[in-house]
């Protein structure tokens, strides 16, 4: 095939032979479940991890083990270099300006609490407003109330319509100057909705308020870019992104980080102690109490290899198509709703059906070796805005298949086929 | 499919399609509500107890095909029955779902109940099933608050 000359090459989404092969990397996918070849459709609640992931783990624990910026032995050394490159990989990866602005956290939970009680106990204070999307996980609704009820701000929601899509211009109508903070996910968990952060953040700069995106459903899905984005936190986790548990990333604008007081106190995170004073280092260390992750950074480095040796623009666009296929497959199936219709959308589909209750779903597809989640997903806001107690998700990562979204439709007629 | 027919066979499906005393029940004399908060179920259930027997008992609420069974199956067997009989009901479907998969099941005493063996297979299940016991248990002693299963 002959291009233009001096134009970018045509991108083009993933053949089922390249599936194949990144199948292949992925030892999990080979296990039987019930007897039956294993169909993961539950990546939004963890991915499973490629060779390179689990590999980086065992080198780190097999030849490299030691604590980062300690020691002057050699492996201390080395592992600080490693530790390091590893966050300057990150920076990259969702073009952040500075490796310092990316702190290693737990997970997007721990992210947002950082950001809620070290930026938000300086800044946010009684009478001011905190505005949540009604799409929100848990995880980006608890540390907000926390905060309030430390110190008297308040939460205002913005709402998404019947299709589960964001409102902007009634979030427009909610911002005042007594906004602070704004916290949006870049895509909801339950539905798939993928959120306008972009404009979302413009126009909460106009009113002088920060802007929070929680990315955790994002990031190893369609490309990320947060100097574009314009926000000023953004969170993620690395166990969604084909990572380990126990790891993740707070991306904070530097110029904000430096403004704000540590999250824990202890080790790594100081510059000087005496019993009368203690002067902390600059983020991110600040931000990093007590010895890291060390083997988690380096497996996200892993991980965030193999997401670009992919590219995310091809697999986005794989992954819709796969999106697609999907939804048109289980709108064929009688009796089943689908939740959140709007786009665009990461491949996540939440959904009810006529015949059974979603746990019911969840059991007879499990049955079938087939992983889906049910239930509320943490995101019980989402559950009273569509008037339903749970629903059944399907989520799909690169991995998954034409083939496995015929094997759970096949699962689901079963499911009418037990129930009537 | 042997686990999950043992799971959900007819008898299940059927009171989860028209479950029995299904309803408010307006003179109730105490009543409970129930919640799964893992998957959102929701239980309310009314009794009318006059002294030691239990007149009448009826359930609402929204759940999986297991927990509505499990509320429609309780209901029929302790209906007209004393609370001492709904306190030993209570026990042997307790000792039952906790037990291991191959354990035996006493159905002489369980009778219908004795079906919810089969979610001994399925650990994320059983509460689906304890679900409307640990709300009449609470209905009985009269606590106030709300049950959950967590
Ligand atoms: C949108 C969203 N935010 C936050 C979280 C919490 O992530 P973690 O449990 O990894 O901290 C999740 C994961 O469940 C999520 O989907």
């Amino acid at each position: 095939m002959s291009e233009p000359t001096g134009s970018l090459p045509v991108l083009t989404s993933l053949d089922p032979c390249e599936v194949e092969r990144i199948r292949r990397d992925f030892p999990m996918l080979r296990e039987r479940i019930r007897d039956k070849p294993l169909v993961y459709l539950d990546n939004a609640a963890t991915t499973q991890k490629p060779l390179t992931v689990i590999y980086a783990l065992q080198r780190y624990y097999t030849g490299e083990n030691a604590s980062v910026h300690r020691g002057v032995h050699f492996l201390s050394q080395q592992a600080t270099v490693a530790f390091e490159r590893s966050r300057a990989r990150l920076c990259r990866f969702i073009n952040a300006a500075d490796p310092a602005e990316i702190v290693f956290v737990r997970g997007t939970t721990e992210a947002i609490n950082l950001v809620a009680q070290s930026y938000g106990r300086a800044h946010i204070g009684s009478g001011d407003e905190i505005i949540l999307s009604h799409l929100e996980h848990h995880a980006n609704i608890v540390p907000w109330q926390m905060l309030c009820e430390q110190t008297g701000a308040r939460i205002r929601v913005a709402p998404v319509d019947d299709q589960g899509m964001f409102i902007m211009k009634a979030y427009e109508r909610l911002l005042n100057e007594r906004t602070r903070l704004v916290a949006v996910s870049h895509a909801s968990n339950a539905l798939g909705t993928v959120l306008p952060v972009k404009q979302i953040a413009v126009r909460a700069h106009r009113w002088g308020a920060r802007v929070l995106v929680d990315g955790a459903q994002a990031v190893s899905h369609i490309p990320v870019d947060v100097q574009d984005m314009d926000c000023d936190f953004y969170a993620f986790s690395g166990h969604k992104m084909f990572g380990p548990t126990g790891i993740g990333v707070l991306y904070g604008r530097r110029l904000l980080l430096e403004t704000m007081p540590p999250y824990q106190g202890g080790g790594e995170m100081i510059r000087s102690v005496t019993f009368e004073r203690t002067t902390y280092a600059e983020p991110p260390h600040k931000f990093e109490a007590g010895t890291p992750n060390i083997a988690g950074a380096m497996a996200m480095e892993a991980a965030v290899d193999y997401i670009d040796a992919i590219g995310r623009s091809r697999l986005a666009m794989y992954e819709n198509q796969l999106l697609v296929y999907a939804t048109q497959t289980l709108e064929r199936i009688d009796g089943v709703r689908l939740i959140g219709t709007g786009t665009p959308k990461v491949g996540v589909i939440s959904f009810v059906m006529d015949a059974a209750h979603p746990h019911d779903i969840g059991t007879i597809l499990d049955s079938e070796g087939i992983a889906i989640r049910t239930g509320h997903h943490c995101a019980q806001p989402v559950m009273q805005r569509f008037g339903v107690p749970a629903t059944a998700r399907v989520s799909l990562a690169v991995y998954n298949t034409r083939e496995e979204i015929d094997t759970l439709a096949t699962g689901l007629r079963k499911v009418i086929e037990v129930f009537t | 499919m042997t686990e999950l027919r043992k799971l959900y066979q007819q008898i299940m499906l059927d009171h989860n399609k028209q479950p029995r005393n299904y309803g408010r029940l307006e003179n109730a004399n105490r009543d409970q509500e129930g919640h799964n908060p893992l998957c959102g179920d929701r239980l309310h259930l009314y009794l009318h107890v006059d002294g030691e027997r239990i007149l009448d008992i009826r359930f609402e609420g929204s759940g999986c095909a297991i927990s509505r069974a499990s509320a429609s199956l309780m209901t029929a067997a302790l209906k007209g029955g004393t609370i001492a009989d709904a306190e030993a009901y209570f026990a042997d479907f307790h000792a039952m779902t906790t037990s291991s998969p191959d354990a035996p099941v006493d159905t002489d005493r369980l009778g219908k109940l004795a079906i919810f063996a089969g979610v001994r297979e399925f650990p994320m299940r059983i509460k689906c099933a304890t679900l409307p016991w640990h709300t009449l248990r609470a209905a009985l002693k009269g606590t106030d608050t709300t049950v959950t299963t967590e």
